[in-house]
């Protein structure tokens, strides 16, 4: 006989044998292995320590070193937190610091493991946004910075408007309210960025009314301009062109109540119809570029920024690369309102705010750090870095300019509270949905009706199952 | 003892074995298991994990995002595995045939695209298909100018200028593999088939094609699992859209797990994934093996 055929084992028999081997190893792995992510939860950091228990002498913390995770790895972003970090090392000796800088996606896909292992980094860069810092505080994972806000008067020096993009419930279902668990350094805005020298040569002023802008913006088109860039190719460029119109019509609070993800909203009302609709009466009259759609965000700014395009909406983010190409042409307002009187309304939010984990043996030091990267001298820091601080925002000096410009925007629209969240922060997969539904409206695939229930479909379903 | 064939007795040879085993069961069993094993729970990543049984599975059949996205991977199979299969087979038998002066220089010139990092190749890609991009250029300059667009935001061609992409990528890797199978090829055979009177038609039908099927299924196991998994062409150029037009399943993975926290819905993806690419090597080998016995 040959070895093949040996113990008679017909081929099917073997099959079946191999069959129920691996099916009882994986019943076997299913049944040892327990559920994951099972490792004891963090000590429920719920009992805060009051604002008297809190160590703010950080020389007298005696020897720490801190492991801080950042993204802070461009240009000024990077020489700021260098010049900080020094400062702060000088003045505390006892106090070491680790920094471990990684670009935003790197940080972004890393910090989840980071957080569930045993000896997370002591300080962190979460990204707001409910898939982060709600996730994270969700798990327990981030430690609550009332006690230290009020120690350091944080609170006072940040306007409300911006302390809300780090405030969570301590189960991390409601975002906006809550505790703080974490700080910014800078601060955003989406606003109008323009092109002057185009306004002069169109007869123009910079628009001071929304039906101003709309008035530049036909007559750009007359005059044979491209109105507006917009490259939605990434697709979330939109989500910012449709806030900024959704900003026109729809009360202030209403939209905080859909960004957050909170339950007491609907996005198919007669005013969000509106601003789809308007938003689509542009895409008819020619005030995009050709081929919006399929343009990338980066070149669709930089060819604004070599004079292609007379308008562009986008944030503060862009204004120190647009400089170095249009001078003294480029310009930058908040969305106009609908009367020059009008409260104003523009989407914003905060650069990746600093947060301490649970799980850090030195919170006091750590809180230490965070009130040093983001006092007032601080802010002096950033703004000779290019950057837009935020808060003290009007104590800056800077040259007159879009900078200037940047600066006077930002310290008007937080002192009256105007700011409004990103939409995307309302539920973990809105960032997708309205993504995808913005390039589906000014494509015209489907109708503002048909976009708005797909908004409601996404931000309901989650706002119910959220309570 | 000298009469024993090797590896016996049995307990022997699975002592052999064992080392090699370990390795692959360290590295490969086990996160295959695991992902399995994750894949039946509603997992964040960070908190306790939920057991759902299979209901990760039953939302794939059912979400019509998701059963998109794999309709999306079987057209992009079209222009990653079978024209790239068509346009080599063309262009190794005329290679081949015409023995032609300098086929060194033009092997290394197709094989190129596959040297260069799918990274680079999209974002050059993405370039060429812009509004303002090379292709538009072109479409102008030859008085086509009523076809420009912003070809990867247009609802109808995001996805087959995305395959395009593929099937330029895949062209010379299929084309070299052919060409070494059809060198091998003995002349004899084409001298008999033409002293039967065939026309190089006939010839390429009758011997080159048979005798490179080993070579075919190899070509097309490599393009298809490559179609299957694409990921960076679609991540760099399009993030799945516009819309959802060129979502894959290898994007939904990493968007879920990484992007979203969906830890287990994206592991039941993978697992789903992993099982295709296997059913569809092995129905491809299953052919060519019957073409050589």
């Amino acid at each position: 006989m040959i070895a093949s055929t040996r113990k008679g084992w017909p081929r099917n028999m073997r099959h079946a044998r191999t069959r129920a081997a691996l099916a009882a190893g994986l019943v076997a792995l299913a049944a040892s292995a327990c559920a994951p992510g099972s490792s004891a939860p963090p000590a429920a950091s719920s009992a805060q320590p009051s604002a008297s228990a809190v160590r703010t002498d950080a020389a007298a913390l005696g020897n720490v070193t801190l492991t801080i995770w950042d993204q802070e790895v461009r240009g000024g972003q990077n020489a700021q937190m260098k010049q900080l970090n020094a400062a702060f090392e000088a003045k505390y000796p006892n106090i070491k610091l680790k920094r471990v800088s990684r670009s935003f996606d790197d940080l972004n896909t890393t910090l989840r493991l980071a957080l569930s292992s045993n000896e997370p980094p002591d300080v962190v860069q979460a990204n707001n946004g409910r898939p982060q810092m709600g996730a994270f505080v969700k798990a327990g994972h981030l430690r609550p910075l009332d006690a230290y806000a009020d120690a350091y008067g944080w609170k006072k020096r940040y306007p409300r408007s911006v302390l809300q993009y780090v405030s969570y419930s301590a189960d991390g279902k409601v975002f906006g309210k809550g505790n703080l668990y974490g700080m910014p350094q800078v601060g955003e805005v989406v606003g109008i960025l323009y092109n002057a020298a185009k306004l002069t040569k169109l007869g123009l002023q910079p628009p001071k009314t929304w039906e101003e802008f709309q008035t530049a913006l036909a007559k750009a088109k007359a005059a044979g301009e491209v109105p507006m860039q917009l490259g939605n190719l990434d697709k979330w460029p939109g989500i910012h062109v449709f806030g900024t119109v959704q900003g026109r019509h729809v009360p202030a609070d209403q939209i905080t109540t859909l960004a957050f993800g909170r339950k007491g909203a609907s996005w198919t009302t007669p005013e969000n119809t509106k601003a789809a609709e308007q938003i689509v009466d542009w895409v008819d009259k020619g005030y995009f570029n050709k081929g919006f759609n399929g343009q990338g965000y980066d070149p669709a700014w930089q060819a604004f920024g070599k004079g292609e395009g007379v308008f562009l909406i986008g944030g503060t983010w862009l204004i120190t690369d647009l400089e170095k190409s249009m001078g003294k042409n480029l310009g930058f307002i908040l969305p106009p309102g609908t009367t020059q009187a009008a409260a104003p309304v523009a989407t914003g939010g905060t650069g990746l705010p600093f947060a301490i984990t649970a799980k850090s043996p030195n919170p006091d030091a750590a809180a230490a750090y965070i009130d040093f990267i983001a006092n007032a001298d601080a802010m002096k820091v950033l703004t000779t870095n290019g950057l837009l601080p935020i808060a003290d925002t009007d104590q800056q000096s800077v040259k007159a300019g879009s900078q200037q410009d940047m600066f006077t925007a930002f310290g008007t629209v937080t002192k009256q509270d105007g700011l409004v969240p990103y939409l995307d922060y309302a539920t973990p997969t809105f960032a997708d949905t309205l993504g995808a539904a913005v390039q589906d409206l000014l494509a015209k695939k489907s109708t503002p009706q048909e976009f708005l229930a797909t908004l409601e479909k996404d931000y309901q379903s989650f706002a119910e199952s959220n309570e | 003892m000298i009469g024993r064939p090797p590896g016996e007795p049995r307990r022997v040879a699975y002592l052999f074995l064992l080392p090699a085993f370990l390795v692959y069961a360290a590295f490969l069993l086990y996160p295959i298991g695991r992902a399995v094993h994750l894949s039946l729970y509603d997992w964040d990543g960070l908190s306790l994990g939920r057991w759902v049984g299979l209901a990760n599975y039953a939302a794939i059949v059912a979400d019509e995002r998701l059963r998109a996205a794999f309709g999306h991977a079987l057209v992009l199979m079209a222009f990653y595995a079978l024209a790239p299969l068509a346009i080599g087979l063309t262009l190794a038998a005329i290679l081949n045939h015409a023995k032609v002066r300098g086929l060194g220089f033009f092997r290394t010139v197709v094989f190129l695209p596959q040297v260069v990092a799918m990274v680079v190749v999209a974002v050059a890609w993405r370039r060429v298909y812009a509004p303002d991009g090379t292709l538009n250029d072109l479409l102008g300059a030859v008085g086509l100018d009523s076809l420009t667009r912003g070809w990867l935001g247009d609802y109808t061609f995001a996805l087959p200028a995305v395959g395009v992409v593929g099937t330029w990528f895949e062209t010379g890797l299929v084309t070299v593999l052919l060409l070494a199978g059809m060198s091998r090829i003995p002349t004899e055979l084409y001298e008999a088939a033409r002293l039967d009177g065939a026309g190089a038609l006939r010839e390429f039908f009758a011997v080159t094609l048979p005798s490179v099927r080993g070579e075919i299924a190899v070509a097309l196991t490599l393009t298809v699992i490559a179609a299957l998994r694409t990921f960076d062409l679609v991540y760099i150029t399009t993030r799945g859209g516009p819309g959802d037009s060129t979502s894959v399943p290898s994007y939904e993975v990493y968007h879920r797990a990484f992007g979203l926290g969906q830890v287990g819905s994206a592991a039941a993806i993978g697992v789903t994934l992993t099982v295709a690419i296997f059913a569809i090597s092995f129905v491809i080998n299953r052919f060519a093996d019957r073409g050589v016995s």
